[in-house]
C-alpha cells in the first residue's frame, strides 16, 4: 500500500516539475518565470522525497531525504531572491501587460 | 542492463554531450559559462551512474560548483567578447569526409578498447586490503598504495595557488556589490553543516565514499560561500596562519613518509600495524590543506591587510 | 539490440574529448579555450572511470586517479583564469 502511496506521491512531483518547466518555457520575463519554477519545483522536490521516503523503511534515509528537502527550500529561496534582485540591479522592469 | 537504465543513460549522455558543446560555442559567454556549469552537474549525475559515489561529490562542489565561480567571476572581470560576425558557412560537404573518418576511428578505438582483456590493478588492490589500514578500497589507494600520487598532487596544488598569487593581488574574487541581505543569513544557517559534514565526510573515508579530496572541496565550497556573502579574510590569519594552512597537507605528507623511512621501511611503505593512524593524520590535514589551497585559488591574490581593511 | 556494458559512456567520452580538443584549436576567444580545456578533461576522467568497471567489480584505482586529477584540473584553471585576467588588462 505504502509503496502506491510512495510511486502516486513520486507521480504527482514529475506533474509539477512538468509545470514548473512549462513556466519557465513559457512566461515573459524573469520575475514570471522565477515565480513559477520556485513554487512549483519546491512542491515537486518535496512531494518525490516524501515518495522516496514512503519507499525506504530505514529511519536514517527518511532523515536524510527530509533534510535534503529542507537545505533545497532554503537555497532555492535565496537563489531566486538573489536573482531576482540582480535582475532588477541590471534594470530588467517587471512584465506588464 | 535494463532497457529502462539504458535509455536514462542515453538520455543523461546526450544531455552532456549538447551541454558540453554550448558550453564551449555558445553565442554569448555568460551562456557558455552557465551551460558549463550544468554539465558539471550532470557529469556528477554520471559519476553516481557508474558508481564512483566519491567522484561525484568531488565534482559536483568542484567541477560544477567551484569552477563555476571561478568562471563567473572571470567573466564579470573581462571586456565583453568582441566577435567579428563570422562568415556563415553553410556545412560544405568537406565536412562528410572528416565526419565519417572521426565516426570511423571511434568505431575502431570503440572494437579496440571493448576487446582488450580487462585491464587494472582491481584485484592487486583488494589482495592488499587487509594491510591497507583503511576499509575503502579508493581511500587506500589514495592515501596508502599510491599516495606518492597524492603527494604529488597536493604539491601540484601548492604551486597553481603560488603561482596565482605571484600575479599580484586579489586577481580573481571581487567583493559582491549587490545588496542581498538573504545571502549571509544563508551562510550564517549553512556554515555550521558546511563544517560538520567536512568533518563527517573525513570520518567516513576510512570505510566508504568519502575522504580527503570531497571534505576538502565541500570545506572549500563553504568558504566561498562565505567570502560571496561578503565574509572577508581576519586580518590575523592572513600571514603565517594561513601559509602554515596551506602547506599542512604536504608538509604533514612529506613527515609522514620520511618518517617510517626511520622506522626501516621504505619511502611512504606503512608498517601496516600503524597504518590505520597514519593515514587518519595524513588525511586531516590533507582534507583541511586541500579546502584552503582551493579558497586560496578563489582569492586568485595574496590576501593583504589593505584588502581586509576595505570593508 | 544488446551493446557491451558501457558503449554509451565510451561513446560519450569519445565525443566529449572532440567537442573538447575541436574547441580548444578553434576558439579565439581564452576563456573559451579554458571551458574546451575542462571539457576536454571530462572526457577523458570519463573513459578511465568506465574502463576500470568493465572488468569483475569495480577497480578502484582509476577512481583514485580521476579524484586527483579533478582537484590538478580544477588548479589549472584557477591559473590560466589569473593569467587570462592579467593579459587582458595588459592589453588595451
Amino acid at each position: 500500500m505504502s509503496t502506491f502511496a510512495g510511486a502516486a506521491l513520486i507521480v504527482l512531483g514529475l506533474l509539477f516539475f512538468l509545470s514548473g518547466t512549462v513556466g519557465l518555457l513559457r512566461f515573459p520575463d524573469v520575475f514570471t518565470r522565477l515565480h513559477a519554477l520556485s513554487k512549483a519545483d519546491t512542491l515537486a522536490l518535496g512531494l518525490i522525497c516524501a515518495g522516496l521516503a514512503l519507499h525506504s523503511d530505514a529511519g536514517a534515509v527518511q532523515l536524510k531525504l527530509l533534510l535534503i528537502w529542507l537545505l533545497v527550500i532554503v537555497s532555492g529561496a535565496t537563489c531566486s531572491s538573489l536573482i531576482a534582485r540582480a535582475a532588477l540591479a541590471h534594470g530588467i522592469r517587471p512584465w506588464q501587460r | 542492463m535494463p532497457a529502462v537504465e539504458m535509455l536514462f543513460d542515453a538520455l543523461l549522455l546526450l544531455c552532456m554531450v549538447v551541454l558540453a558543446w554550448q558550453g564551449v560555442h555558445a553565442r554569448n559567454m555568460f551562456r557558455a559559462v552557465v551551460s558549463f556549469m550544468m554539465f558539471g552537474l550532470l557529469t556528477a549525475v554520471a559519476w553516481v551512474r557508474l558508481e564512483a559515489p566519491d567522484i561525484a561529490l568531488a565534482e559536483a562542489s568542484l567541477g560544477a560548483g567551484l569552477t563555476g565561480v571561478l568562471l563567473l567571476a572571470t567573466l564579470g572581470r573581462l571586456a565583453p567578447e568582441r566577435r567579428r560576425p563570422r562568415p556563415r558557412q553553410a556545412m560544405t560537404l568537406t565536412v562528410l569526409p572528416w565526419l565519417a573518418l572521426g565516426l570511423a576511428g571511434t568505431w575502431v578505438l570503440l572494437a579496440v578498447t571493448l576487446a582488450l582483456p580487462a585491464p587494472g590493478l582491481g584485484e592487486a588492490v583488494f589482495a592488499a586490503m587487509p594491510e591497507a589500514g583503511v576499509d575503502s578500497p579508493v581511500t587506500a589507494v589514495l592515501l596508502n598504495f599510491r599516495a606518492w600520487d597524492t603527494l604529488l598532487e597536493i604539491a601540484v596544488m601548492l604551486l597553481a595557488v603560488i603561482g596565482l598569487w605571484s600575479l599580484g593581488q586579489d586577481v580573481l574574487a571581487s567583493p559582491s556589490t549587490l545588496p542581498a541581505p538573504s545571502l549571509p543569513a544563508l551562510v550564517r544557517l549553512l556554515f555550521p553543516l558546511f563544517l560538520l559534514s567536512t568533518f563527517y565526510l573525513l570520518w567516513r573515508g576510512g570505510h566508504g565514499p568519502g575522504g580527503a579530496f570531497p571534505a576538502g572541496a565541500l570545506l572549500a565550497a563553504g568558504l566561498v560561500l562565505a567570502l560571496l556573502a561578503g565574509a572577508r579574510v581576519p586580518r590575523r590569519m592572513t600571514g603565517a596562519p594561513m601559509r602554515w594552512a596551506l602547506g599542512a597537507g604536504l608538509l604533514t605528507f612529506l613527515i609522514v613518509a620520511v618518517g617510517v623511512m626511520g622506522y626501516g621501511e621504505a619511502f611512504f611503505a606503512y608498517p601496516p600495524e600503524h597504518a590505520s593512524l597514519l593515514i587518519a593524520v595524513v588525511e586531516i590535514a590533507a582534507g583541511l590543506s586541500i579546502g584552503v589551497m582551493l579558497t586560496a585559488l578563489f582569492l586568485g591574490g595574496e590576501p593583504t591587510d589593505s584588502r581586509s581593511e576595505r570593508r | 539490440m544488446s551493446l557491451p556494458p558501457g558503449t554509451l559512456f565510451l561513446l560519450a567520452a569519445a565525443l566529449l574529448f572532440a567537442i573538447g580538443a575541436h574547441g580548444l584549436v578553434t576558439c579565439r576567444h581564452l576563456l573559451r579555450k579554458v571551458l574546451a580545456l575542462n571539457v576536454t578533461t571530462t572526457g577523458v576522467f570519463l573513459l578511465l572511470v568506465t574502463l576500470g568497471r568493465s572488468g569483475t567489480g569495480v577497480d578502484p584505482v582509476p577512481h583514485a586517479m580521476v579524484l586527483t586529477g579533478i582537484v590538478v584540473a580544477l588548479s589549472t584553471t584557477a591559473v590560466a583564469l589569473g593569467l587570462i585576467v592579467r593579459l587582458e588588462r595588459r592589453q588595451p
